[in-house]
């Protein structure tokens, strides 16, 4: 992306709720919530089912009205517009592709309806089918074509009217593991190329690491954290970011007071680190510190700087094992160490090791 | 922070409001045809059951509970003594006892038929549901007439009868109560196949094998097994055919000549010769009464069952 | 039912859970039963002795003489113009109210519009024709119109439900989506529903005007009590003949009818069967 100072906002909500009315009483899918997304980022909505992520989507594209707040389209406030005069698209889900109308037909169709002349409607509709590489398909009927081929029908039918911002409802989730990853790749090339803003919805969190430049985590109606995905992954602002995001291991510590930039814990009896003390956080109360796996080492036991484990079992999944261990604690962590080449090394289930891990892996968590 | 509890904004309520009223504007036209030519009168109906009959045809608006008195009563024209409509009361017990005689006849057929159509292969169904569809929308009055060229005194059921010498007279079938019976079985019965065939179609198979795994013989896996799981299916077929059997007016008087009425005849004949419209229309509303009565006891059973 | 051959006989056949004993004969026999009237029927339209019953050698006499009958023509023409007229304007208000009543979750009232769409399959047939005899006598007495308005407004309003649930049934099958995308690549209301959901739900709507048009072809009962003198329908008119010495004649306009019927019901199966 090209350096600019202060990219514009091209999306932004501003104290979004949606309250649905049911007979059990009123259900908040959305609780004041308020993004700003940037001209030309890839943000990605991130959650569990039922976070709201998709109802602010449908929001924005004008299929929920909301219950309160402002939603603005490059500044101009949106909120009351009904979908057909949003200049934002949509790929669907289950893509929604007209049944009736040919490939070309179904990528024209924005077009027509806002009446661009025939002759630009072909140029773009052979542009697009170029872009998604479709050209050979675009007489079939989408009935005829597969789901992977569907899928870039929908991504060009939604690009064709050049939105200002390109909404995706899990567009990936109805395809196999293999074409999830060849999309996910084009997505991004699509997303370079047009130079569109994305906003992605996922309840995968592998896929909004991998795509996103930055990630909004939503638990009911709430949005917990926004960042880079590193930013995310490295420091969870919570227990919830930190479990949802990737495998984690959560040590419960103790304060050993206040240093220079940071705070001195100990984990166990045989840890001792510095860390960052992020904000909320309360120094005096219980600790809780979070280590992915694939920061634990496995060590003698009884090597400096180590925790006493018990090896409780070993999971194989080809590129790395998985060693589920038992601390002195009663806590269990896992750890996770890359297969190498050659043969494998022996661990034996039961075998008393040490776990370490460097003082830059553990951070402190606010519950 | 506070949070009003159940915040629509004014946006959304005006919103839905705008939906429903136009969801109901669609409906509108044909809400106003069905009251107008379908509803609307038959509160008239009900009205001019509490009139009094006028001397030629029609009603005199004055209020009288005289109709409905006669559709069980009698009352002698010289000494007044009120007696049971013995009349009416035959034709409401054949009414009674040919309507369900035509549902067990029509299931006892019917239930091997749907069974049969069931268990054929997932393509073939379809061509032999085709064979029950089309005598089901082929005129009334053709399948009535059919039949009646099968049972009459010269048609191929006694000319075949007596060819075989099983016979020597020809069989007076036709109007009879067995001929309206026959008619009513015959004009019937896809009514009660297709529901039977919907709820067999659903039918899990792997539960029959769980029936003959645990030693079932096939007796008991079709009367502990099937018979339960398309019970749905049963009593939807059985209202099917009871409701139209108890309202019949075509087969009745095709098939059992003047003599053989049942109820649909009977309140004909008050707006045609009896010339008694308040009693023709008590009669119709006793027996809509009937039919809804069978409605919601339908009704009841099926949300009973989910 | 052919059994697959193995190299070694054996005795006994394989068990099928399918199996029950009799059903397969009854079902036959079912058949045979619904096809057997038909079929003589049909056959004997073609006699060409006068009886119903003694065949004396094929003959298209009957076919001619009901063509050439005056009475068997208007009827015909009458039969027609009214399933025309009333399927037509059925199939338009059950297309509307499909509209209103299958894009939306559950609104206040729709059960109310349910049981009147409803309502001409609930009610005895013989119920509702006496109580638009009372209601059109009386019209007809305060206004003196005794045109075939009345037989196509009566026609139109039982036809309703037939043609509404095939309607329903498409709409219903039809998700929701289609309209939100239309929705979102710019289609005001108007136009959604002339691209995307008129078409789509077209196939629905030929199978409901056929089965309307063959449900007012076929009706006798409020026919016979809602026609003014003279407005005999081809089933009022064959009903009245039936009275009177039958001839081969009412077997032939019954045949012509029944092909008729199984005409449109073959293409209403073949527009409902590819779908999902």
């Amino acid at each position: 992306m090209e350096a600019q100072s202060q990219p514009a906002v091209a999306m932004e909500a501003r104290g979004v709720s949606k309250i649905f009315r049911g007979p059990e009483g009123d259900f908040h899918a959305l609780d004041s919530v308020s993004v700003s997304i940037a001209e030309g980022e890839f943000f990605t909505l991130l959650g569990p089912s039922g976070c709201g992520k998709t109802t602010l989507l449908r929001m924005i594209a004008g299929f929920e009205h909301p219950s309160a707040g402002q939603l603005l389209l490059h500044g101009e406030d949106i909120s009351d517009l009904p979908p057909y005069r949003r200049q934002v698209n949509t790929v669907f889900q289950s893509y929604a592709l007209f049944p009736h109308l040919s490939v070309a037909e179904n990528i024209a169709f924005g077009l027509r309806m806002l009446g661009r002349p025939n002759a630009e409607v072909d140029q773009t509709v052979d542009r697009m089918l170029k872009l998604v590489k479709m050209e050979p398909m675009r007489n079939r009927l989408t009935s005829q074509i597969s789901g992977g081929q569907q899928q870039r029908v929908a991504l060009a039918r939604a690009l064709a009217p050049a939105p200002k911002v390109l909404l995706l409802d899990e567009p990936l989730s109805a395809l196999d593991l293999k074409l999830r990853k060849e999309m996910q790749i084009e997505l991004k090339r699509l997303q370079h190329e047009t130079g569109i803003t994305f906003i992605f919805v996922t309840h995968d969190q592998e896929e909004a690491l991998t795509m996103s430049d930055r990630i909004a985590v939503m638990r009911d109606g709430h949005v917990l954290q926004i960042g880079a995905p590193r930013e995310i992954y490295d420091q969870p602002a919570n227990r919830f970011v930190a479990s949802f995001i990737g495998e984690t291991n959560f040590l419960s510590a103790t304060s050993e007071g206040i240093v220079d930039g940071g705070i001195r814990i100990r984990i166990g009896d045989t840890v001792s680190v510095e860390t960052d003390l992020p904000d909320g956080v309360d120094p005096k109360g219980d600790l809780t510190v979070v280590v992915r796996p694939e920061h634990i080492v496995l060590r003698e036991r009884g090597a400096p700087d180590t925790l006493s484990a018990t090896l409780t079992n070993a999971v194989y999944f080809g590129t790395d094992t998985h060693y589920h261990l038992e601390l002195a604690s009663g806590q269990h962590p896992i750890a996770r160490r890359q297969n190498a080449a050659g043969a494998p090394e022996r661990v034996e289930i039961g075998a008393a090791i040490g776990v370490a891990f460097a003082p830059s892996a553990a951070r402190l968590l606010r519950d | 922070m506070v949070r009003p509890t159940s915040a629509l904004s004014s946006g959304e309520i005006t919103a839905r409001r705008t939906i429903v009223r136009r969801y109901w504007l669609l409906c509108l036209p044909a809400l106003v045809l069905l009251v107008f030519a379908a509803s609307g009168p038959l509160l008239i109906v009900l009205a001019y059951s509490f009139l009094e009959p006028a001397e030629y045809s029609g009603v005199v608006w004055s209020l009288s509970g005289e109709g409905w008195f006669k559709v069980i009563l009698n009352r002698d024209i010289f000494d007044d003594t009120i007696s049971l409509a013995d009349a009416h009361m035959t034709i409401f017990w054949r009414s009674a006892k040919l309507s369900v005689l035509t549902t067990l006849l029509t299931l006892a057929i019917g239930f091997p038929t749907a069974y049969f159509i069931a268990t054929r292969p997932k393509t073939h169904r379809q061509y032999w549901l085709f064979l029950i569809t089309i005598p089901f929308w082929t005129n009334l009055l053709i399948r009535t007439y059919a039949i009646m060229e099968v049972i009459r005194n010269e048609g191929i059921l006694n000319s075949s009868l007596m060819s075989l010498g099983l016979i020597g007279a020809p069989l007076q079938i036709l109007y009879t109560d067995t001929a309206v019976l026959i008619g009513m079985v015959y004009v019937y019965l896809p009514l009660m196949v297709l529901p039977l065939y919907a709820a067999m179609e659903r039918l899990d198979f792997r539960l029959v094998e769980a029936g003959y795994d645990l030693y079932a013989t096939r007796f008991q896996v079709l009367r502990r097994v099937i018979v339960p799981l398309v019970k749905p299916g049963i009593i939807a077929g059985s209202i099917l055919v009871f409701i139209p059997s108890l309202g019949a007016y075509v087969t009745p008087r095709v098939l059992g000549g003047g003599k053989n009425m049942m109820i649909g005849n009977l309140i004909e004949l008050q707006f045609g010769e009896g010339r008694n419209w308040p009693l023709g229309a008590a009669l119709s509303i006793g027996l809509l009464v009937t039919v809804m009565a069978a409605l919601v006891f339908y009704v009841r059973n099926e949300q009973a069952e989910r | 039912m052919a059994e697959p051959s193995s190299t070694r006989r054996r005795s006994g056949r394989p068990f099928s859970v399918r199996h029950l004993p009799g059903f397969t004969l009854v079902a036959a026999a079912c058949f045979v039963m619904l096809y057997a009237p038909i079929v003589t029927l049909v056959t004997y339209s073609f006699n060409g002795g006068e009886s119903i019953a003694l065949w004396e050698g094929f003959s298209l006499r009957w076919y001619v003489s009901a063509w050439a009958n005056e009475a068997v023509q208007e009827a015909t023409v009458r039969s027609l113009v009214v399933a025309v007229l009333a399927s037509g304007i059925a199939t338009a208000l059950a297309t509307m109210a499909a509209l209103g009543t299958t894009r939306t979750g559950p609104f206040p009232g729709r059960m109310v519009i349910y049981a009147l769409i409803n309502q001409p399959l609930m009610v005895p047939e013989i119920v509702t024709a006496v109580a638009l005899l009372i209601f059109f006598a009386m019209i007809k007495i305060a206004t003196g119109y005794t045109g075939l308005a009345y037989l196509v407004l009566a026609h139109a309003a039982f036809c309703v439900p037939f043609a509404y649930l095939p309607i329903r049934a498409r709409l219903e099958g039809m998700d929701l989506s289609y309209e939100t995308a239309a929705a979102d690549l710019y289609a005001t209301p108007w136009r959604t529903f002339r691209y995307v959901t008129l078409p789509l739900m077209t196939p629905g709507i030929v199978a409901g005007a056929m089965l309307a048009f063959v449900i007012s072809l076929d009706d006798v009962v409020i026919t016979e009590f809602v026609k003014s003198a003279g407005q005999d329908t081809l089933p009022t008119y064959m009903l009245g003949q039936l009275r009177r010495m039958v001839t081969p004649e009412v077997n032939a306009i019954s045949t012509a009818l029944l092909a008729l019927t199984v005409l449109l019901l073959t293409v209403f199966f073949a527009l409902t069967r590819k779908r999902g």
